[in-house]
């Protein structure tokens, strides 16, 4: 069963990715504000058309 | 600071969205043949090339693969562009996936009818076609990354994550699942043998579930879902919690789909254990879900799009519900083999994944070509015949399921085996079988008229090809320069971080892997288990060819009823030379690890030849072409060589002596058969997998007898 030790590696190293990447959004400020994004992509970015004014 | 001005690029996202409508067509369509031929096996058009095992593996390509997979990139093609606020990184790699991925699906759609499978259920396609998905995968990381990097907006909302947790987790899944020595350009065997195999499978094929169709499904959920209902959802806390629960329990689960077989039980209670933990986190995305329309259920009366959305969220719960129940040993011992999973995983697939592809199509069509929904009545329609076409397939089938599994557990009070033969139980569920396929058949209407009130959408509007923005430019992060770490400098570089982290799971494979390879395997060996003879291995190719192990499963578990019914329980030590492992995971028919000298050799012509012949009633399609087919032995010495490679104990220089024994071992069946009446070359098809089928199991039985004496 030396196959388990593999994939036990395997999914360690991707748990360590997935941890990493949760520290760096951890420490980017991903997670300081856990509202306004949700609003966020809600308004569309359409350019204000200068001609219709 | 001037806004920028830039465009989102609207013809990827119509080009995968056409795609996922005309294979998603496809792709049900032919399961809906196979369910057919589940009743009448006459729908296989007396044709090598329409059978049940060569097809299925094509019907769950296409839904996953195709259907599912063209929606994927349609979903974060469109969704990604407008969160990063920043058209895709190169149009060029966009272009390269999207016709990269459409030739993977035509290869997959040539090859697999002819037989070319590594017998890996969702990983069936040979090793070229493995090496162009590595590639095609690693194009669209980079266009994925490219963008996330270009972002204008600091904030990596949460279905971008799942996004990029897709990304990943596919890519090592994928390669590890698909280390494959190649014999020829069309025929490969898989590196691991026996339980190592099975193991590595169910490792891929869980999370193939897992991060192929529901992390991005989630993602899409969390864009599209807010947008359609015009409101945020209900937690943005819960999504960010559940995302990182979710990728970092699901990758343990795989094992469930092993209990009671040979895998040692401390890996099957793991997978247990990781299964039921998952009810969680996957919960948590359908309560999410379902409470972001709270306050709001007028507009579902109304939209069609909503009505989906909570129908497809509705499957989930009842998928991720379901699944860590059927992960617990008793249940699985009933549920296991039987058409119970069928139905499980097709609420998940027509529910959660179907339903939430049609939505999104609702949605984003009408909006990239500035129009209006064709026919809202059309899409209503297409919501009520989709829904109990979901119904009609799912109900049938689990009743079919507690069925089969009960018949093949019962016992009469004296103690036998109430229905001892297999056919009695088939016989049984097959007004079931006609029902679930008048279920796929109305379900696939709905895709049809899906399809139309699409076509006339676009019809009637313009694709806007390229969608003007604006936003403002990121701004530059103040840079401590020279105070911060290393690590902060790297993290700063996503190239570079991508790089150094590929470099950090290379390295850890290739640590893992060396001794997997060079010390020999722990599993104990039985002394009376030998290599197949040459003859026996070409049999057992053309088993895989035709793709036997779809309805016959080759593992025996440690149960009364299945050691009375089969015979001696399965042991590890008797595959070590199964590269790739055959176990299955459905009796369609009987299990057929004992069959090796239950019948005599003419049984098995007669039975291959017309299966109604020796089992009236039989649902096992006519195999009259391996008895006009002759036996290509010019690849027995290659392929021995092959078997030498993965430590397969033949003698030095076999492969030259191969054929001799080969044409020694055909000359006796057929001589065996013509006893019986039966004419047949010797080098024909079926002589070989007469050899093949009559040697499974007989290891431990000749052990036994020899014990015996």
């Amino acid at each position: 069963m030396s196959i388990i030790y593999f994939l036990i590696g395997c999914s360690v190293i991707l748990a360590l990715i997935f941890l990493g990447a949760f520290f760096w959004a951890q420490r980017n400020g991903q997670h300081d504000d856990l509202y306004t994004p949700s609003i966020r992509i809600l308004l569309d970015d359409e350019p204000k058309d200068e001609e219709e004014k | 600071m001037q806004p920028d001005k830039f465009y989102y690029d609207n013809k990827i996202v119509r080009n995968f969205g056409i795609a996922t409508v005309i294979w998603g067509i496809i792709g049900m369509l032919v399961g809906l043949i196979i369910a057919i031929q589940l009743y009448q096996p006459a729908m296989n058009m007396h044709n090598q090339y329409t059978t049940f095992g060569r097809i299925r593996p094509l019907h769950t390509n296409a839904v996953i693969f195709a259907f599912v997979g063209n929606a994927i990139f349609m979903g974060i093609y469109y969704s990604l562009q407008r969160l990063m606020k920043t058209r895709m990184y190169r149009d060029v790699l966009s272009k390269l996936h999207f016709w990269g991925w459409q030739l993977i699906i035509v290869s997959a759609v040539i090859t697999l009818p002819l037989g070319m499978t590594t017998s890996h259920e969702y990983a069936e396609l040979e090793w070229p076609i493995d090496i162009l998905i590595t590639i095609v995968w690693v194009v669209f990381g980079i266009n994925m990354f490219g963008t996330i990097i270009k972002r204008r907006e600091r904030h990596i909302y949460v279905a971008v994550w799942f996004y990029i947790a897709t990304f990943v987790t596919i890519a090592v899944l994928h390669i590890v699942n698909s280390v494959e020595l190649p014999v020829s350009f069309t025929k490969s065997y898989m590196v691991f043998a026996g339980v190592q195999d099975a193991l590595v499978q169910w490792w891929y094929g869980h999370n193939a579930v897992a991060f192929f169709l529901t992390t991005p499904y989630l993602g899409m959920m969390y864009y599209f879902l807010p947008k359609m209902a015009n409101r945020p959802i209900y937690s943005y806390k819960l999504s960010i919690l559940h995302f990182w629960a979710l990728i970092f329990i699901y990758i343990w689960a795989g094992p469930h789909h092993l209990l009671y077989t040979t895998l040692p039980g401390w890996a099957q209670s793991l997978g247990v254990v990781f299964s039921i933990m998952l009810l969680a986190p996957s919960w948590g995305g359908m309560i999410n879900g379902l409470l972001t329309l709270r306050g709001a259920w007028d507009k579902v009366r109304d939209d069609v799009t909503l009505k989906f959305m909570v129908v497809g969220l509705t499957a989930y719960g009842m998928a991720t519900f379901e699944g860590p129940m059927l992960s617990l040993k008793q249940v699985n011992a009933i549920g296991h083999f039987t058409d119970w999973i069928i139905a499980h995983v097709h609420v998940g697939a027509l529910g959660w994944n179907g339903f939430l592809t049609f939505a999104i199509l609702y949605w984003l069509i009408p909006r990239i070509y500035k129009t209006e929904l064709y026919s809202k009545k059309m899409a209503s329609f297409h919501f009520w015949i989709g829904t109990l076409g979901i119904l009609f397939y799912a109900i049938p089938m689990y009743i079919s399921g507690f069925t089969q599994g009960l018949m093949w557990k019962e016992f009469t009070p004296e103690g036998i085996l109430r229905y001892p033969n297999f056919l009695e139980t088939t016989m049984r569920i097959l007004p079931m079988h006609v029902m679930r396929s008048v279920g796929g058949a109305m379900y696939l209407t709905g895709v049809i008229v899906m399809a139309v009130n699409l076509y006339k959408t676009a019809a009637q509007g313009k694709l806007v090809a390229n969608e003007a923005a604006e936003a403002m430019p990121l701004e530059k992060v103040n840079a401590h320069a020279g105070t911060e770490r290393w690590h902060r400098r790297l993290e700063r570089k996503p190239i570079l971080f991508m790089i150094g982290s590929l470099i950090v799971i290379l390295i850890g494979t290739f640590i893992e892997l060396m001794p997997t390879l060079t010390i020999s395997s722990n599993i104990p060996t039985i002394a009376s288990v030998k290599p197949y003879t040459p003859l026996e291995l070409q049999g057992r190719d053309l088993y895989i060819r035709e793709g036997c192990s779809n309805c016959h499963s080759q593992t025996i578990r440690p149960f009364r009823s299945e050691t009375e019914r089969y015979g001696e329980y399965s042991k590890a030590g008797e595959f070590v030379y199964d590269h790739p492992f055959l176990w299955g995971s459905k009796r369609t028919g009987p299990d057929l690890q004992r069959e090796g000298g239950k019948y005599g050799d003419s049984w098995h012509y007669n039975h291959l030849m017309d299966p109604r012949l020796m089992s009236p009633g039989s649902i096992m399609p006519e195999y009259s072409w391996l008895i006009h087919q002759k036996l290509d032995t010019t690849t027995t010495p290659a392929k021995i060589r092959a078997m030498q490679v993965l430590g397969v104990p033949y003698p030095a220089g076999y492969d030259k002596l191969a054929n001799q024994d080969l044409d020694k071992q055909a000359k006796g069946i057929a001589d065996n058969l013509a006893k019986d009446k039966i004419r047949v070359k010797s080098n024909k098809e079926i002589i070989a997998i007469i050899a093949y089928l009559q040697r499974l199991g007989t290891d431990i039985k000749a052990n036994k007898t020899a014990n015996n004496n």
